[in-house]
């Protein structure tokens, strides 16, 4: 009786701002708190205890060492290598990933669903057997390594060896990001946008990619995110030299090998860091870029 | 216009975030599920082919897991490194047969083969070995340290310094070997590349720096700073460092580069068998006796009831039986008899041990694989 009463009440006279429980309990689904009590501990068990992990294990150590550990300048070496080959990879990505969503829902072309499917291969590739291929491909002796080591572009054991791989890992994600957003678009838009007298360029600049950039963004954080912790396809084709083309999780590894557990986790520690940082920055661009669109209207 | 074209397309990017600022009324909320699944035709199909893909992963996965069990007794784990995969194939099959003679009981035993380090470290992470049959002492020892091995001696508890087979390293050259590399010297000549893995990583690449650094010592005069030198020269003629043996030996036969490989005898001895007409195997002055080591893992085998055939199976390595196997598989049996029964496939060579000349491996690692130590310098200049 009394929550039809409630009802009757909300339906009658709508309150300009209800309060949050209320409107909560308007769901067609029921179930928040239990779903929500889900979300929480599923979070926690597989997420927060295992990352708080790496935390704890760091805190054995004093702040002098943790700062000596995670800025050697072997360490520091391959901060730029991981950071900054992961960031080129993960752009271009969102520049060719892009490019293959559209191909992929503006088109139809025979093998199309055959194209589509293999951009769901890196997922499902083991990544040793990535790094296997693209080495043997990309070797001096490989078929395209012979193409590019004439020209001086060493395509394996190099940082161009490394950019490839991330690249070739990060691509499903850009794709698959992009491709539901721009199958939702409605073409009437460009149209109409196009019967207004907008030229080809300018109904895509303003019209079809502000649409698309929260979803881009989207895309390109988790390519660089996934780049940045990628081990198994790299050491194949990066040659893991010191300084030059060693990746951060390779020196984690080496600390492990070594029985180091503190100084792997206190690497790990700024590797979560970082990337946790990235991500944030990435989610408030895209914010600010949908409210960008909304404000527009 | 064009605003409300992003205004309406904004929303579902990709389902990556729910936005909690507006909950939508009940029919916008219908409205935006049916217009959701008309608009995601082949979504659900997409979704599907994952989920048959994750399952045939775990299916796999329960079946590997499934594999090692035929037996009716008791299950061994022997943990192992890479090269030894054969050698305990067809051992374990010649161990089971001799425990059911012996006792009636028919266990199984399964195996597991990675790198030394990271196996050592899987070991002390909780995998239940119940024997550990390792690369390097240090990496028991690591075992050891961590609490699973009872006593500090336990490379007494069996003979031989608990290494029931032995080898050593060579190097493996190019067919008519175009570079002319005879001994450790000609590695740090200019123009030679060298192929040998990461030492931090790599329980052999630790072998071949010793091993080179040993030559070097004796070859100037116990001179350390020649020996820093020459280990320095030799690394700089490294152009990739793989991460573990086997993927040195790809690096070098399947990506054909550099002239020269530096790996395990017995792994050598093995390629060449199988047919390896594109190679020769050359054999330096001097080398270092490796001594690959067996222990009982006690915390384990206590816990799984597991003592009593752990036991036997380690002392089986040093029967007749299992010399001849390991020296039927290229290393050199501890057993001087069967060591002299395969001394024709084994090259003639002096060997050191670890101990005479770098004190053992807890004080080896502190000189040279320790963070900031040598191998760590050569990379920072």
């Amino acid at each position: 009786m009394n929550s039809e009463a409630a009802n009757q009440r909300t339906q009658a006279a709508p309150d300009p701002k209800p309060d949050k429980a209320r409107r909560l309990s308007r769901r067609v689904i029921p179930g928040f708190g239990l779903s929500m009590g889900i979300t929480i501990t599923w979070l926690t068990l597989m997420v927060l205890i295992p990352l708080a992990a790496v935390f704890i294990r760091t805190s054995g150590m004093g702040w002098e060492e943790f700062w000596r550990a995670v800025t050697s300048r072997q360490v520091v070496a391959s901060y730029k290598v991981t950071f900054g080959v992961s960031l080129l990879a993960a752009m271009t990505n969102a520049v060719f990933g892009f490019i293959v969503a559209w191909i992929l829902t503006r088109y139809r072309f025979p093998m199309r669903k055959l194209v589509d499917a293999l951009v769901d291969l890196p997922f499902a590739l083991p990544t040793a057997v990535a790094g296997l291929a693209l080495t043997a491909l990309y070797a001096e002796t490989g078929w395209l390594g012979q193409l590019f080591y004439p020209l001086g572009i060493e395509t394996a054991y190099s940082r161009t060896g490394i950019f490839i791989a991330l690249t070739f890992i990060g691509l499903p994600f850009v794709v698959r990001t992009v491709q539901p957003v721009l199958e939702d678009f409605d073409r009437e838009v460009e149209e109409a946008a196009a019967s207004l007298g907008a030229g080809r360029l300018r109904t895509f600049v303003s019209v079809v990619l502000p649409a698309l950039v929260p979803a881009l963004l989207t895309g390109f954080a988790l390519a660089f995110a996934r780049a940045v912790g990628e081990y198994g396809s790299v050491i194949f084709i990066s040659g893991n030299m010191p300084m030059r083309t060693e990746i951060t999780p390779l020196v984690i590894v080496k600390h492990l090998e070594n029985y180091n557990y503190p100084h792997a986790t206190a690497v790990a520690c700024v590797m979560l860091v970082a990337s946790f940082a990235m991500l944030l920055v990435v989610n408030l661009l895209q914010r600010w870029s949908e409210s960008i669109g909304q404000a527009r209207g | 216009m064009r605003a409300s074209g992003s205004e309406t397309q904004a929303p579902p990017a990709a389902g990556f975030h729910a936005d909690h600022a507006d909950l939508p009324s009940t029919e916008v909320w219908i409205d935006r599920l049916r217009h959701h699944h008309s608009g995601h035709a082949d979504l659900p199909r997409r979704h599907g082919r994952r989920a048959v893909l994750a399952l045939a992963g775990s299916a796999a996965l329960a079946l590997a897991a499934c594999g090692g069990s035929d037996g009716d007794g008791r299950t061994l784990l022997n943990v192992s490194y890479d090269p030894t995969r054969e050698l305990y194939a067809e051992f374990n099959a010649a161990f089971i047969e001799h425990w059911r003679e012996q006792t009636g009981e028919t266990i199984s035993i399964e195996m597991s083969h990675g790198g030394s380090g990271r196996q050592a470290r899987a070991v002390i992470d909780g995998i239940g070995a119940d024997v550990v049959t390792l690369a390097l002492a240090a990496d028991v020892e690591a075992v050891q340290q961590a609490g699973l091995i009872s006593s500090a001696d336990w490379q007494q508890r069996l003979p031989a310094n608990s290494a029931p087979y032995q080898s050593t390293l060579a190097f493996l050259v190019r067919k008519g070997n175009p570079k002319n590399i005879r001994d450790w010297g000609d590695l740090v000549r200019e123009g030679v590349d060298v192929i040998t893995p990461n030492p931090k990583t790599s329980g052999v690449a630790r072998w071949n720096f010793l091993a080179g650094y040993g030559w070097a010592l004796e070859e100037f005069g116990g001179d350390e700073q020649q020996a820093t030198d020459f280990i320095r020269r030799l690394y700089q003629n490294v152009p990739v460092l793989d991460t573990a043996a086997r993927g040195a030996s790809t690096t070098f036969t399947e990506r054909r580069i550099g002239d020269v490989l530096i790996n395990w005898e017995n792994e050598l001895l093995l390629a060449l068998k199988g047919g390896g007409d594109d190679y020769e195997i050359v054999v330096p002055s001097l080398s270092i006796l490796a001594e690959p080591t067996v222990a009982l893992v006690d915390a384990n085998v206590d816990r799984r009831g597991t003592r009593d055939v752990a036991e036997a199976y380690l002392e089986f390595l040093y029967s007749d039986l299992g010399q001849d196997l390991a020296g039927k598989h290229f290393y050199r049996p501890s057993n001087p008899e069967f060591l002299a029964k395969y001394a024709d496939q084994y090259p003639d060579l002096r060997l050191f041990t670890i101990d005479e000349v770098f004190g053992g491996w807890t004080r080896a690692t502190e000189r040279f694989f320790a963070d900031g130590a040598l191998f760590d310098q050569i990379y920072l200049e």
